[in-house]
């Protein structure tokens, strides 16, 4: 990190920001009707759902904003939007 | 019932946009440069034009991009990108990155339109992308050329006089066609694999190469974060998205609409910008012109 | 040394060809053209190996060298007036992103009216744009000026474009006798480019973050510490040069017959040789007038001014570009060298020469008349008085 040449910044240092304090709606993984097509990760435009095992899904919450895009497209409804309590 | 639910590993799932980015929950645009970057691998460089995804991800001191990343300014993201091209050569680097420049559709086919031009035109290797989310959304979403008709956006207003944007999307697939590049195609981030697909065969073309990507922003577009995806998904299947490529010049490849047709009213309805065509007898004539549009694109492309 | 009888544009573009760019990029502009020209020959005959992009504009131009410059190459491009003007969003950034660009501003008058002739309206226009401007007396000084700009520029403390400015036509296109730079004494003096940042997956860096309140006026005051740094720069770059070139053409300022002056003119660019020769013809005649010639014009060398006028009583400042609404540009700049100090000599401002306006031996005695007179505001000076007489 450079700021006094071009305020060049280091790769992936966006990590550091906490964007799951955003979040009004939080998704719930059940991991009981998952049948690992991976749709949660691929559309999760945080980039914070990963694979556990080959049909066990979860998130981190740290960067999850709660969008509902997983719900929305799980293949087998296995995920759940609750109202996120703060 | 969240007791089944583990807490994450330690290991990020490693995507080279990382996590933290400041783009609005739902964002499309931000899962369309998720998916760009993970089917372009990490052997990249890529140029990036002021607009929302420029800003979401490089607030100093931080960054989401696990790739070399360079922003300059609005409108030449192409040119930046043709001269970090040409460094690569001139310093005989050229097989250490493949060159991918980006931009917003104002970025692209407005105010970068002569940029991009230039670099269609110079036969540079490079693969631009336009992250089409049809309006000047960093702004507070003010109509791009590639804002659809009769879309509502804030120069775009509807009123007495106005049903919102005037004029036609631009036709920028076809426009980097005409410059005889080896490739162009449209994608949605609704279908990921296709979007790896494309990438993926884009950089394995040498030369200057045209993507565009349809991603909805739940902010501009005024629809739920949560149906981003069945949003993006409609575009495409009621034909006011055509998906294809174009190999030198020639459509070689469409992805079809669903039969019988989805009508163009399920695709607005659930989008706040176009609110107003549902608000009036006379605002069913409108989507009857937004119906044919579609219908023009499934005659001009074959998808039905 | 053997001197050969040259254009001036030929000669830069010599001289830039022996700086070993990687990248050169341009958009062709009167009375640009020839420099570009010429250098696209040199690259198309394979004498220098560099890539040459012919662009759509002049904003490409610029942000073609800033991409290639951003990934490690040395670049350079040549531009003027409107193509200037088109530039300067450019430019700006290449000096906020801190990249040692060299350009040429081959110095003409800005539209409207329309109007290629020389005057210095263009690069001043970007005084406050980062980038380190340096203007040139002649074709000798033009040509050698670009081999220690890309020295400064690159130079790890310094790390901010140059800019070269020579008048346009009455440098670019006037042949005079030049000891051209050999391959071999370029790259004696000036080192290859070897950035300590640049785009490379092997160290993925990200370049042109956006900085808020937090961190924005610093990325400023690196900049403008830096130029100050850079005084000490070009002044020793310049000595450098006088080592291995036994040419001297100044550092950040140089003077003729100042030391016992009384009355100095100070201007910048071809000017200067106009005026030696009046202060020649009045030296003989027994008046003790000098000249001072600003070859740094940012950073603005405030010291060294100074130091070379303080003990002179009248100034006269010669400008070929007026601030619309204000007046004189530099004749303020040098005002304020005296501010604050114990004596302050009388200092008037003179505009003259704009857009091609012949500027001739009575024009500078005229300057010199009036600069004894007391002190006012600034003139214009060779004013055609049929086109503004009365009505
Ligand atoms: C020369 C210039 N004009 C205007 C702007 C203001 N501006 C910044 S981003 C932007 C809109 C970006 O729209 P688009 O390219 O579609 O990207 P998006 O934000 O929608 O992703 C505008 C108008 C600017 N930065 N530079
Ligand atoms: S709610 Fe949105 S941000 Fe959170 S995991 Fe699901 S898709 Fe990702
Ligand atoms: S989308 Fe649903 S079914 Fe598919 S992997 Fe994720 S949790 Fe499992
Ligand atoms: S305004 Fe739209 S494009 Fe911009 S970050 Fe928000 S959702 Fe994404
Ligand atoms: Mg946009």
């Amino acid at each position: 990190m450079r700021l006094d040449l071009g305020a060049i910044a280091k790769a992936g240092t966006s990590k550091a920001n906490q964007t799951g304090s955003w979040r009004n709606y939080k998704p719930i993984f059940h991991q009981v009707k998952c049948i690992g097509c991976g749709l949660c990760k691929i559309y999760c435009p945080e980039g914070c759902v990963t694979m556990i095992e080959k049909k066990k899904y979860t998130v981190d919450y740290t960067y999850c904003k709660g969008c509902g895009i997983c719900a929305e497209e799980c293949s087998s409804s296995d995920i759940e939007m609750i109202v996120e309590e703060k | 019932m969240s007791t089944t639910t583990l807490t994450a590993p330690k290991e990020q799932s490693c995507t080279l946009l990382a996590s933290g980015h400041t783009a609005c929950t739902g964002c499309g645009e931000a899962l369309a440069a998720k998916l760009v970057l993970g089917a372009a691998g990490s052997d990249i460089i890529v140029t990036d034009a002021t607009g929302c995804l420029e800003v979401f991800t490089t607030r100093f001191p931080q960054s989401s991009w696990e790739v070399p990343f360079i922003h300059s300014l609005f409108e030449n993201s192409a040119a930046v990108a043709s001269g970090v091209e040409v460094a690569l050569k001139a310093l005989g680097r050229q097989n250490e990155a493949k060159v991918i420049a980006q931009g917003g559709d104002g970025g692209t086919a407005d105010i970068g339109l002569q940029a991009l031009s230039g670099m269609l035109e110079r036969g540079h290797d490079i693969l631009y992308v336009c992250y089409d989310n049809e309006a000047y959304m960093n702004t507070g979403v003010q109509r791009s050329g590639l804002t659809p008709f009769d879309c509502m956006t804030t120069t775009s207003p509807c009123g007495e006089l106005s049903w919102g944007n005037k004029h036609n999307k631009k036709d920028m697939p076809s426009i980097a066609a005409a410059h005889g590049i080896p490739y162009v195609a449209t994608a949605s981030v609704a279908f990921p694999k296709d979007i790896e697909n494309k990438v993926k065969k884009a950089l394995s073309i040498t030369g200057p190469k045209y993507m565009q990507i349809h991603s909805p922003c739940p902010l501009g577009w005024r629809s739920n974060p949560q149906l981003t995806i069945k949003v993006a998904k409609l575009a495409v299947q009621t034909g006011l998205y055509p998906i294809f490529e174009m190999e030198n010049g020639k459509v070689t490849k469409v992805r079809k609409v669903t039969t019988p047709k989805t009508p163009v009213e399920e695709y607005l309805k659930i989008q706040g910008r176009f609110a107003h065509l549902f608000k009036s007898p006379k605002g069913k004539e409108e989507i009857q012109k937004i119906q044919e549009i579609a219908d023009r694109n499934v005659e001009k492309y074959g998808l039905a | 040394m053997s001197t050969t009888f040259i254009e001036g544009s030929i000669a830069v573009a010599k001289t830039v060809g022996v700086c070993r760019p990687h990248v050169i990029s341009a958009y062709p502009i009167t009375p640009q053209t020839h420099i570009v020209e010429h250098l696209s020959e040199l690259v198309a005959d394979g004498e220098i190996k560099a890539e040459y992009v012919n662009v759509e504009s002049e904003h490409s131009a610029a942000s073609v060298v800033l991409g290639s410059s951003a990934t490690g190459a040395r670049t350079y491009t040549a531009t003027t007036s409107q193509g200037f003007l088109l530039m300067i969003e450019v430019l700006f950034n290449i000096a906020g992103m801190r990249l040692p660009v060299v350009m040429t501003c081959v110095n003409r008058a800005v539209s409207a009216p329309i109007n290629i002739w020389n005057d210095q309206q263009d690069s001043l226009t970007a005084r406050d744009s980062g980038w380190i401007q340096l203007y040139a007396e002649d074709n000798q000084e033009a040509s050698d000026m670009h081999l220690q700009a890309f020295k400064i520029a690159e130079n790890k403390d310094i790390m901010l474009p140059v800019m070269v400015c020579m008048d346009g036509f009455v440098l670019t296109h006037s042949f005079d006798p030049v000891e051209l730079i050999s391959q071999e004494q370029a790259d004696k003096f000036l080192p290859p480019f070897k950035p300590e940042y640049y785009l490379t997956p092997k160290n993925p860096l990200t370049l042109g973050t956006m900085v808020g309140p937090d961190g924005y006026m610093e990325t400023r005051y690196f900049i403008e510490k830096t130029m100050h740094a850079s005084l000490q720069v070009i002044s020793d770059v310049a000595a450098d040069f006088h080592n291995q070139f036994g040419r001297f053409q100044g550092g950040l300022i140089d003077t003729y017959k100042v030391e016992d002056a009384t009355l100095v003119l100070v201007a910048m660019g071809s000017i200067i040789g106009t005026i030696k020769d009046i202060v020649d013809e009045l030296r003989a005649k027994g008046q003790k007038v000098g000249v001072l010639k600003v070859r740094s014009y940012r950073p603005f060398p405030k010291d060294e001014i100074y130091k070379a006028l303080s003990h002179v009583k009248e100034i006269g400042v010669v400008e070929k570009a007026v601030s619309l609404g204000y007046g004189g540009i530099l004749v303020n700049e040098i005002k304020s060298v005296f501010y604050g100090k114990p004596k302050t000599p009388k200092i008037n401002g003179f505009i003259l020469g704009l857009g091609g306006r012949d500027i001739t031996a009575d024009t500078i005695h005229q300057v010199i008349k009036e600069t004894v007179k007391a002190a006012s505001e600034e003139k214009f000076v060779g004013l055609n008085e049929a086109l503004i007489g009365g009505k």
